[in-house]
């Protein structure tokens, strides 16, 4: 068995998450190859930009490589756009389709509040999540992002802009963050952390 | 409750900070990297890093700092300066930068925006506008905040562009955030130019970071109000009796302003 997998599929800039992980000691792999994403003991999915980015992972066999890979039981945890990749889909890309690890789509904001979301947002955390262990509600996060997901059973912390959304999943090993762990200071380091002490 | 953003700027000419916030117990004063990881734990929102370096050289100096100052720093990392080309655009980002910014070269060839847009993210584009207000033309239809003109060259060179259509087309062309600079205020410690800020902020959805003037914390206030910013830069302040952006934070919370506190 490999170490952490960091999927690369040319969705933006992967250094920061990586570098953050590097920080907290691990040794993550950048990586688009599937091979690798299915010896993996963690997989982690960062993504900024548009939802469109995601076909890139069913054209290189990643998708099938990440699924069968957390079906297997290893931690996975979607970031930004990598959460959303989660659900059914997103209105962004309505042809792309997500992995259906967790049922419902995501959607644009709709508020009269500015869109992309962009700033530190406060959560109201979930008290039994393992990734959100030692994160209190009112704790702040940084968010950019103009599509997000709602309310779902799964939800472990909840922010609210012009309404509630999905900050954080959990679902067993599957979770995902809609804020960027790497990018919220300590708090954010505190999630990583949660990750990789699974 | 989202949170008006206090973000640190550091101007730094060939490896060393020249103008923006010191601290006296670092050792390395000028040190950029240094003093945006102390900004960062002094509770700074975000770090700008605006490189004025003139000659090709100096630049992978640049790239060094970016790479050693991202290092330790976990908040949002902006690197402007001299990005003219996606491919500078590519090595300050390997380097750790969260975001870029442009200025005159996204009024020079506007189609940088789309392109480093297309490759990192809307999210990932700042464009940096340096705005006057209009002088020219005295009769009733002539509008100096309306009729602002951006300036580009570190502001030596008028456009004939107006601020707000500029502000609009960075938009369309998928910038992330503005950061706009009132070059009537910049320096002057009399405030922002909140009239100029707003009719920006109305102008657009994307946020609006608000730079130059700013002499006290009431000045922070009125911007965040009246001005309707979503972000502010924060230089000199530091230099005039305010010590940190933790202090500004608290004393702008006190005065209702949201802050990321404690931080």
């Amino acid at each position: 068995m490999s170490g952490i997998a960091v999927v690369d599929y040319r969705a933006g800039n992967l250094t920061s998450v990586v570098k953050a992980l590097h920080f907290l000691g691990a040794e993550p792999e950048v990586t688009s190859d599937p091979d690798v994403v299915s010896r993996a003991s963690k997989v982690v999915l960062p993504g900024v930009g548009h939802f469109a980015a995601t076909k890139f992972l069913d054209e290189r066999g990643l998708s099938e490589a990440i699924r069968s890979r957390a079906k297997e039981g290893v931690p996975f945890l979607g970031i930004c756009v990598g959460l959303q990749w989660m659900f059914e889909g997103s209105t962004e890309a309505p042809s792309v389709a997500g992995a259906g690890f967790l049922e419902g789509q995501c959607e644009r904001f709709e508020t009269i509040e500015k869109v992309p979301h962009v700033g530190w947002n406060s959560l109201e955390v979930r008290s039994d999540s393992r990734l959100m262990k030692g994160v209190a509600s009112g704790d702040f996060v940084y968010f950019t992002h103009s599509y997000r997901a709602s309310l779902h059973h799964d939800t472990v912390a909840v922010t609210d802009y012009g309404g509630p959304f999905t900050a954080a999943v959990e679902a067993g090993n599957l979770m995902g963050v809609q804020f960027h762990p790497e990018k919220s200071g300590k708090t954010g380091l505190t999630v990583l952390k949660n990750f990789l002490d699974l | 409750m989202l949170t008006k953003r206090i973000i640190a700027c550091l101007d730094v000419k060939d490896g060393r900070v020249v103008k923006g916030i010191q601290f006296v117990d670092l050792i390395d004063a000028g040190d950029p990297a240094a003093l945006a990881v102390a900004h960062a734990e002094a509770g700074a929102d975000e770090i700008v890093l605006l490189d004025i370096t003139a000659t090709h050289e100096e630049r992978g100096t640049l790239i060094e700092t970016v790479k050693r100052a991202s290092r330790g720093l976990f908040v949002p990392f902006t690197v402007g300066g001299g990005i003219r080309t996606l491919d500078d655009a590519s090595a300050v980002f390997d380097g750790g930068a969260d975001k870029i910014s442009v200025n005159s070269a996204a009024v020079a060839r506007p189609e940088l925006i789309d392109e480093i847009g297309r490759c990192f993210g809307a999210q990932a584009v700042i464009v940096a506008i340096d705005g006057r207000r209009s002088s020219s033309g005295t009769g009733d239809a002539s509008d100096p905040v309306r009729d602002a003109e951006v300036f580009i060259g570190g502001g030596r060179n008028p456009t004939g562009r107006r601020v707000i259509d500029w502000a609009r087309e960075a938009e369309d062309r998928g910038a992330g955030e503005l950061l706009l600079t009132s070059m009537d205020s910049d320096g002057t410690r009399n405030g922002f130019d909140c009239e100029l800020t707003a009719a920006v902020s109305e102008a657009v959805a994307i946020p609006v970071i608000a730079s130059g003037g700013a002499g006290n914390a009431g000045h922070f206030v009125e911007v965040f109000g009246r001005g309707k910013a979503d972000a502010a830069l924060a230089a000199s302040i530091f230099h005039f009796g305010i010590s940190s952006a933790r202090e500004l934070k608290v004393e702008l919370a006190s005065r209702g302003i949201p802050m990321r506190l404690p931080c």
